[in-house]
């Protein structure tokens, strides 16, 4: 099954300053969202196997988008994370089918590397339903200057046969970042977590 | 005069596939770039503003480009185009009023001497405030096919002493235009309307 795609959307965000102070350079994210029809709205459907592979189209056609809003090589991306929307004819399973079996591989792929865990997170909603997509460090999830959180939105989607995904990449942690713990330079990137 | 201190800049773009009918050719195109400034005049009344408009001309000039860029370098794509503001809650809406000769001449030069007036809105707003930014044809503004609307905003602004400045630019009709009226074929381009 492949992706049914009404409309992709890219978010590139940049920060210069925060309370009167420079960021320099400023820190940069990106989000690549794709609004696709659900195949399986207003039905209960056991084989989810469809979704999981419009997973895979959509992990790496939203990374490449994501990487190229930030103009950078997809080696130099820090952290990540996804998310999905599912319209309200569908249900919460379909937002984990497109997540979480598939989608992961061709992101590391296209990113070089990813030892971490994906951060992610899913609803259900209305058009114009507000996705927060979690942010992490790609190769070591207990780094405390990436955890972070990107909002996204589009206000026709996700209409009740919809499925809303979402794909956010950055260059940088948070502006500013300055409550310890593990920082990038310390990372081993062997386990996914320090 | 007043220093043009910019926050944050993000810029948006739309690709539009089809929205329930047939798959566009060419998918229709929308950009926004947005850039969150410090209000200088925010907290109190101040009778002479209008210098802060010759300040904020690069800072127009460099979003109008932007979007040329995003949309792939050539300005001869663009066909709609609309500018906004969202004032923080210490500033009032006249502050918005300052963006009409910065960000719609910027535009104009940008494209090449656009004809038509930009279509325009805005409001007083906190944190998160979303803007229905209107969008009309560049050469005539009775383009029935390019009348749209394209929603922007950003979760963490303005904040009460910021202004969000919005410019807008479009590559064609809305997705499924049927619905008559002139035509972009049949402009004359002298008047701006017709």
């Amino acid at each position: 099954m492949t992706a049914n795609i009404r409309k992709i959307a890219t978010f590139m965000e940049e920060t210069c300053a925060e309370m009167g102070r420079k960021i320099d350079p400023p820190t940069r994210r990106a989000a690549a969202v794709a609004v696709i029809e659900n195949p399986y709205a207003r039905q209960f459907v056991e084989d989810l196997s469809g979704l999981m592979t419009i997973g895979e189209e959509l992990g790496e056609l939203l990374t490449q988008r994501a990487v190229a809003a930030l103009g950078i090589a997809g080696s130099a991306v820090e952290s990540y994370g996804k998310a999905a929307a599912v319209g309200e004819d569908g249900e919460i399973e379909h937002a984990a089918a497109i997540l979480h079996p598939k989608l992961g591989t061709p992101v590391r792929r296209v990113l070089g590397k990813g030892a971490a865990l994906i951060p992610s997170s899913k609803k259900r909603g209305g058009p114009g339903v507000v996705l927060d997509i979690p942010l992490g460090h790609k190769d070591a999830a207990y780094v405390r200057s990436h955890f972070d959180g990107m909002e996204v939105r589009i206000n026709d989607a996700p209409r009740a046969n919809e499925i809303m995904v979402a794909i956010a990449v950055t260059d940088s942690g948070r502006p500013l970042a300055r409550v310890g713990g593990l920082t990038k330079d310390q990372i081993k990137g062997e386990d996914g977590l320090r | 005069m007043p220093e043009v201190r910019v926050r944050k800049k993000v810029i948006s773009v739309e690709e539009i596939f089809h929205e329930g009918g047939p798959v566009a050719r060419k998918p229709l195109r929308r950009a926004a770039a947005l850039a969150v400034i410090r209000n200088p005049y925010a907290g109190a009344y101040f009778e002479q503003i209008e210098g802060f408009m010759d300040d904020l001309k690069p800072l127009g000039l460099e979003m109008a480009r932007s979007l040329v860029a995003v949309l792939g370098g050539d300005p001869q794509v663009v066909e709609g185009y609309g500018k906004g503001a969202i004032i923080g809650s210490a500033g009032e809406i006249e502050h918005g009023a300052l963006w009409h000769v910065p960000g719609g001449y910027a535009m104009r030069e940008v494209l090449g001497g656009a004809k038509a007036i930009v279509a325009s809105t805005k409001k007083v707003g906190g944190p998160g405030t979303r803007l229905d930014v209107p969008i009309t044809h560049i050469n005539a503004s009775y383009v029935r096919s390019h009348f749209d609307a394209m929603e922007v905003g950003i979760g963490d602004a303005p904040r009460a002493d910021e202004i969000l400045l919005a410019l807008v630019m479009t590559t064609g009709a809305r997705v499924h235009a049927r619905v008559g009226g002139l035509k972009a074929s049949e402009i004359k381009g002298e008047d701006g309307l017709r």
